[in-house]
């Protein structure tokens, strides 16, 4: 019994995004110190409505569990996508453009309008990386890169230039509407989550993706067609950016050209490897990237609470994505691992595996 | 590498030199691709907008693009390794917003500007390592020292910080006549110019007649091999991606000399026109063949197009980030088209 639950425990611990979680602990733990009732969620008695630091939390985890979402798979074949800030920047430019030329306030139809014109938008430039980097063959990172600075120059000629507001009730619902007492835009966000994981996992979808970031050429060889699939993943990519940038944009109902979805690609990237997905591809963690997602909601509101200047915090967040890198080399497991050895006799180890190892004296 | 020795032609007199004149001219040809558009550019500026072919607008791009220069000079010598640096721009911004700080707090401009460059070797020596010794992808190590940069620079600063106007600073931007035109067509340089025309000298000294340089084209060719051939692989990496934030320092002071002030936000995208300017010049991303020369012919490019789309005026500034990418990705693609022509 005592045996199962620790292994059980220590099952649970060496999953990478056991430490997301500590990692979030920890953050909370640090903000209740400094404010003891930073925790207390209180009921609007009128609505049923949920209110308090938490549900801010949870609110401005929804754009980034989307890009994270996407980022995860895209990096599980292998690949990056830096332009998710600028797909986001065009979702939004193009929906309050939109929006502001329907100029009905209350109408459902120029919602959903601004809503399909603003996914289908950021799915084609989705489409676009994912042709030039599976039939082109140019690399990853080139080709979003140059998405990332050409979509954020698209979204500025959508607008010439100026930040555009729009009103529009149901489309400013999406990220100030309650269900069920609960932010809509966070259920809304997990829903789209476990769509995305159901379709991955319960399809050979996620298997031939993850069978392309392991190794292309065997993947190729074993039937698995790489062009179409990858460009259904950075397409997947893009959309869920577009969503990102709906849910952005409708909390004020305007789009700053220079500021939405601005460096918010090193989050995604950071969510995913917190999640314990490899940034050289291969196995990805749908949930670690939420995970991630809810860690990085909470460190950019702590940084705001503690009083840091917000425009630092990309500071914190590469010194985290430093650490993280450095932890998933292998130089620095080797070194853990020869530690972690020490005292049994190592039989001179040629592949490190320091999560074995620990299961030795257990 | 490979297709060119497949390719080559059995040796013997003048069939063997043909041969390697053809050769050196197709390496070179992305190179001369970009020559021809430079000229192409300033014969159709002439043409259409007129007061292009003259002495100060000539002067005025190579001192507005000086700091330009420097920085795909550096990319050059990472990407001809098979790496890139998306750190340039905010390294820029952080060596300049903590230049002139120093410079606020009563330091010696001097020892401040060496400061400036000894910051952009540190974050290009954290990239440099991190690639090398910790296997971490260049872009994803130099993307966290990008933001670890930009950060820094926005902890210290997030208002225009202004140099003393007295300040000797400024004098990297100090004109000197060279010819003395009619009206303002004067040819003038300035000390800022003159140092990243040194550099770039130098660079081309360094790339082609010194043994780092060959290991740098040996490592872009293959690293396996460079390293099985026993040459300093490691040291050479880590030494580029220093030369590369050294660089990106050095354009930070002619750039803060130039414009007097630095602020957090300065050098956005500018990693992008860096690369863009190395790929026009003819280096392939993936490594082993470009020139120094021929960046310094795309950041002058990249330049002379933002001087067209100013005086054009039709075109909105907004669409300048979107000329730029197409252009990249025309000619990544116009590479990617020789040589799969070269492997079959």
């Amino acid at each position: 019994m005592n045996n199962r639950a620790r292994s059980w425990v220590s099952g649970v611990v060496r999953r990478q995004y056991f430490w997301g979680i500590v990692g979030i602990l920890v953050l909370l733990m640090l903000n209740t110190i400094k404010k003891p009732d930073y925790l207390a969620i209180t009921m609007n008695p009128a609505t049923g409505n949920l209110a308090g630091n938490l549900i801010d939390i949870l609110r401005a985890a929804a754009p980034i569990l989307m890009i994270a979402i996407g980022m995860a798979l895209v990096i599980a074949t292998g690949g990056i996508d830096l332009s998710v800030g600028s797909l986001m920047v065009v979702a939004g430019a193009v929906s309050m453009e939109f929006l502001k030329a329907a100029g009905d306030a209350s109408s459902v139809g120029a919602m959903l309008g601004a809503l399909g014109l603003a996914l289908a938008l950021s799915g084609i430039l989705g489409a676009v990386n994912g042709v030039l980097v599976s039939v082109v063959g140019l690399q990853p990172f080139v080709t979003t890169l140059v998405m990332m600075l050409a979509g954020r120059g698209v979204a500025k000629v959508i607008t010439s230039g100026q930040n555009t507001s729009a009103s529009n009730d149901p489309f400013r619902w999406i990220a100030n509407g309650y269900l069920f007492g609960l932010p809509a835009v966070f259920l809304i966000a997990i829903a789209i989550v476990v769509l995305v994981s159901l379709v991955v996992r319960r399809s050979a979808l996620g298997l031939m993706i993850e069978a392309i970031g392991i190794n292309p050429q065997a993947s190729r060889m074993a039937g698995v067609k790489p062009r179409g699939l990858i460009i259904s993943v950075y397409t997947i990519g893009g959309v869920l950016a577009g969503i990102a940038g709906v849910f952005a944009v409708s909390s004020a109902m305007t789009v700053d050209v220079s500021r939405t979805g601005y460096q918010i690609e090193l989050d995604a990237i950071l969510a995913v490897v917190i999640g314990g997905t490899a940034l050289i591809g291969g196995k990805f963690s749908l949930g670690g990237a939420t995970v991630g997602a809810m860690l990085i909601a909470t460190l950019d509101k702590t940084v705001v609470f503690l009083g840091v200047s917000s425009s630092a915090t990309p500071a914190f967040k590469a010194a985290v994505i430093i650490v993280i890198c450095l932890l998933q080399s292998k130089r620095v497991r080797t070194f853990i691992s020869r530690r972690r050895a020490r005292g049994t006799p190592p039989p001179r180890p040629v592949e490190p595996l320091p999560v074995r190892k620990e299961e030795v004296p257990a | 590498m490979n297709a060119t020795t497949s390719t080559r032609p059995p040796a013997g007199g003048f069939r063997d030199l043909t041969g390697r004149v053809w050769q050196m001219n197709r390496r070179a040809l992305p190179t001369m691709a970009a020559l021809v558009l430079f000229v192409g550019m300033l014969g159709y500026g002439e043409l259409a907008y007129g007061r292009i072919l003259q002495y100060n607008t000539m002067s005025n791009l190579l001192i507005n693009n000086a700091h330009l220069i420097l920085i795909a000079v550096g990319l050059t010598f990472v990407i001809l390794m098979g790496g890139i640096d998306l750190s340039v721009g905010a390294v820029i911004a952080f060596a300049s917003v903590a230049g002139v700080m120093l410079v606020n707090a009563g330091w010696n401009p001097w020892l401040a500007a060496v400061m400036m460059v000894a910051m952009g070797a540190g974050f290009g020596a954290i990239a440099g390592a991190l690639i090398h010794h910790f296997d971490v992808q260049p872009f994803i190590a130099t993307l966290a020292t990008m933001f670890l940069a930009r950060g820094l620079a926005s902890m210290l600063s997030t208002v225009p910080e202004r140099l003393p106007a007295d300040s000797a600073l400024r004098l990297v931007n100090h004109s000197f006549k060279l010819i003395d035109g009619p009206k303002v067509n004067d040819l003038v340089i300035t000390p800022g110019v003159i140092v990243a025309g040194l550099v770039v000298v130098v660079s081309v000294f360094v790339l082609h007649r010194t043994r780092f340089g060959r290991t740098v084209y040996a490592i872009g060719g293959s690293e396996q091999s460079a390293q099985m051939m026993g040459l300093p692989v490691g040291q050479t990496k880590v030494l580029a991606y220093v030369i590369s934030g050294s660089l990106a320092g050095i354009a930070a002071v002619v750039y803060t000399s130039r414009l007097g002030a630095a602020q957090n936000i300065t050098g956005i995208g500018w990693e992008l026109d860096a690369i863009a300017a190395t790929v026009i010049g003819g280096a392939l991303l993936t490594g082993g063949a470009g020139f120094v020369l021929g960046s310094v012919v795309g950041a002058l490019v990249i330049g002379l197009m933002t001087v067209l789309i100013t005086r054009d005026g039709g075109i909105p500034p907004e669409a300048t980030t979107i000329i730029t990418g197409g252009i990249l990705l025309v000619f990544v693609l116009l590479q990617r088209g020789i040589i799969g022509r070269n492997r079959q």
